[in-house]
C-alpha cells in the first residue's frame, strides 16, 4: 500500500497544530525543575508564567506563543516507504500550511525579504524550508514541524583548532549574554551547539541539535556528552535568567551535534529554542496509520554514520 | 482599581488592576517590577502603522484614538477570519520595542499614548528623554511567549484598521481586553528601568565569567569587548 498526499496533509496539520499548542513533555520536565532551582524573584514569577501559559493554551486549544515562528518540515524517509509522488509530499506540506495558519490560526509570518509582501498562509519563495533524510531497514515516513521565532539567539563564527574548547566557551558566552539580555532569546531555551562542517552545515547542525533532540538526552560520543553537561552549566552561571532578570535560568539543556569539516577551521554555531519550544512529529506508517510524538528522533546512528554504508 | 498583592505565586511582588484608559494617578503608581492587568481597550501599531502615519504623513482613520485607548501594544496577534465578520484571536505576543524607538517621541506626541507595552524594553535614555517627560510608561510582557493567556484575556476585537493594506501582522487592532496581563512594569515615571538595573547586575560579574579563557586567534572586524554593551 501506498502513503498518499492526502495522508501526508493531514499528519502535516496535525503536526502544524500540536507544535504550536501542546508545549512538550520533555521541555515542560526541564523547565519545572528549573523553577526549583531558581533564586531570582522576577525570573521565577516569569517561569511560572510560562507554566500557567503551557496549561491555557492546552485548555484553551489556542498557540501558547502568538509568534507562530517561521514553521517548517523535517522528513526522514524510511527506505522501504512507498509514497504516490515526492512532489505530491511536498505540496502536501505545503497545503497544511496553509490550512494550519488559517485554522489554527498560526501567525502569518512569512514575507518577502525586500518587498515585505505577503500572501497570508506562511508561504512563498523558498518557503517553508523542507529538509530531508533517510532511514535504512523501514518503511513509514517521520514528519516534524518545528515552529521557532527567528530573530534573536543565534550566532556563527568561525573558530580555529587552536581555539579550542576555551573557543568554544567564550563564544557560547558571547552568544548567551548578547541574546540572553532583556530576554530577547527567550530563554531558558534549548542551546544547541554546531560545531565543525561547512558554514551552512554548522548552523545547520547547531539548529537541528537545538530544535530536533529532547531534553536529557546526550551526545553518543561520551567526551561531546561531557561537553554538554559542561557548557549548560557554563550557561546557567552567567547570573542572567529568564527575560535578562537576575537568575540562574539560561539553559535546560545543551544539545552538541558536530561535522567533519576543513582540517584548518573549527566553525561553531549556537542556536536557542525558546520558552516555546515547539515541536511536534508525526510517523506515517505503512499502511496509512499516522502515530505522533514529540521526539523527531532525527539523529539516528545511520544520521551520524562516519564511514561508507 | 485596585492595588494590593493578590497574585498567589508571587506574594514579594505589587499588583495592579488598571482600566483603560490608564489615568495618570493610577500610572504614577508604577514601579519598576510591579505585575499590571488591564481591562478597556488595546491597540496595536508597530513599525507598518508607524511608517504610513508618521513617515507618510498619512491620516489615521479615527480621531479620537486617545478616548477609546492609550495604551500601544507591540504587537501581531495570530488572527484569522471567523466567518462571522470578525476575528478569530489565537495566541497574542509582543514583539522587540527597541525596534520602535525612532518613532516613539512623535508617536507619543500624536496619539496621547501613556502605556507602551511590548518586548524587551527600550534604551533607558528613551524613558528619560522621550517616555517619562510625556507621562507614559513601558510594561513588558513576560516570558515572552505568554500568548495564550493574552489570547485569554482578549473578549473580542473591537476594530481593526488598514488591514487589506498592511496585512495582519502589520495592522492596526483595537482589542477588547478583560484582566489582560501579566505584563510587568519596566519603566515608571521617573525614567528608571528595571531591565537596565537587572542588566547592571549581570553586568558586574561577567568579566569573572572568561577569565582563563584564551582569546580567539582571528578576532572580528569592529568587535568589542565592551561586554556592557547591548545588541539592541
Amino acid at each position: 500500500m501506498t502513503i498518499t498526499i492526502d495522508t501526508v496533509e493531514e499528519a502535516a496539520y496535525t503536526i502544524m497544530e500540536k507544535a504550536a499548542i501542546d508545549i512538550p513533555d520533555d521541555y515542560l520536565s526541564g523547565i519545572k525543575a528549573m523553577v526549583d532551582q531558581e533564586d531570582g524573584d522576577l525570573s521565577s514569577f516569569v517561569l511560572k508564567a510560562m507554566l500557567d501559559n503551557y496549561e491555557a493554551a492546552k485548555e484553551d486549544r489556542r498557540p501558547m506563543c502568538a509568534d507562530t515562528g517561521l514553521p517548517r518540515y523535517y522528513v526522514k524517509m524510511g527506505d522501504r516507504a512507498k509514497l504516490d509522488s515526492f512532489v505530491g509530499l511536498d505540496k502536501g506540506l505545503r497545503m497544511a500550511t496553509e490550512r494550519a495558519t488559517r485554522e489554527v490560526p498560526l501567525r502569518p509570518n512569512r514575507v518577502h525579504p525586500l518587498w515585505r509582501t505577503e500572501h497570508n498562509n506562511n508561504l512563498g519563495i523558498n518557503a517553508p524550508e523542507v529538509e530531508w533524510s533517510f532511514e535504512p531497514d523501514a518503511d513509514w515516513i517521520d514528519i516534524t514541524t518545528v515552529h521557532k521565532g527567528g530573530l534573536f539567539g543565534s550566532d556563527y563564527r568561525m573558530l580555529f583548532p587552536g581555539d579550542g574548547i576555551d573557543g568554544i566557551k567564550r563564544f557560547l558566552l558571547d552568544t548567551l549574554i548578547a541574546f540572553g539580555k532583556r530576554g530577547l532569546a527567550c530563554q531558558p531555551a534549548i542551546v544547541g551547539v554546531g560545531i565543525g562542517g561547512s558554514k551552512d552545515t554548522c548552523m545547520q547542525l547547531g539548529k537541528q541539535a537545538a530544535c530536533l533532540r529532547v531534553v536529557g538526552d546526550r551526545n553518543p560520543d561520551p567526551k561531546i556528552a561531557e561537553l554538554e553537561d559542561e557548557l549548560k552549566a557554563l550557561g546557567n552561571s552567567i547570573g542572567m535568567g529568564a527575560m535578562g532578570f537576575v537568575g540562574s535560568s539560561m539553559v535546560v539543556d545543551c544539545n552538541i551535534e558536530v561535522g567533519y569539516t576543513h582540517t584548518g577551521g573549527m566553525p561553531v554555531s549556537v542556536h536557542t529554542f525558546c520558552l516555546s519550544s515547539r515541536r511536534a512529529t508525526a510517523r506515517i506508517h505503512a499502511d496509512g496509520s499516522i502515530t505522533y510524538r514529540t521526539d523527531p528522533q532525527w539523529f539516528t546512528p545511520y544520521m551520524r554514520r562516519e564511514g561508507i554504508a | 482599581m485596585t492595588t494590593g498583592s493578590k497574585d498567589q505565586s508571587s506574594p514579594k511582588m505589587t499588583t495592579h488592576y488598571v482600566d483603560l484608559p490608564a489615568s495618570d494617578e493610577a500610572i504614577a503608581k508604577f514601579k519598576p517590577g510591579d505585575v499590571v492587568y488591564l481591562s478597556g481597550v488595546v491597540y496595536t501599531a508597530r513599525e507598518g502603522i508607524y511608517q504610513r502615519v508618521l513617515a507618510e504623513g498619512q491620516t489615521l482613520p479615527m480621531n479620537n484614538l486617545e478616548v477609546v485607548s492609550n495604551a500601544n501594544f507591540h504587537c501581531s496577534p495570530a488572527a484569522a477570519p471567523d466567518g462571522k465578520g470578525s476575528y478569530n484571536i489565537g495566541g497574542v505576543t509582543a514583539t522587540a520595542s527597541f525596534r520602535f524607538s525612532k518613532w516613539m517621541a512623535d508617536w507619543l506626541d500624536a496619539t496621547g499614548t501613556k502605556l507602551v507595552i511590548g518586548k524587551g524594553g527600550m534604551p533607558r535614555e528613551d524613558y528619560t528623554k522621550i517616555l517619562a517627560p510625556r507621562g507614559a510608561v513601558y510594561l513588558t510582557t513576560v516570558g515572552y511567549g505568554t500568548g495564550a493567556l493574552l489570547g485569554r484575556g482578549v473578549k473580542s476585537v473591537k476594530d481593526v484598521i488598514w488591514l487589506d493594506d498592511l496585512g495582519i501582522a502589520q495592522a492596526m487592532w483595537l482589542f477588547n481586553v478583560e484582566n489582560f496581563g501579566p505584563f510587568i512594569v519596566d519603566s515608571d515615571l521617573e525614567g528608571n528601568s528595571l531591565f537596565a538595573d537587572h542588566g547592571d547586575q549581570v553586568n558586574a560579574g561577567i568579566d569573572k565569567l572568561y577569565e582563563g579563557l584564551k582569546p580567539p586567534a582571528l578576532h572580528r572586524y569592529g568587535e568589542t569587548d565592551n561586554r556592557e554593551d547591548e545588541v539592541m
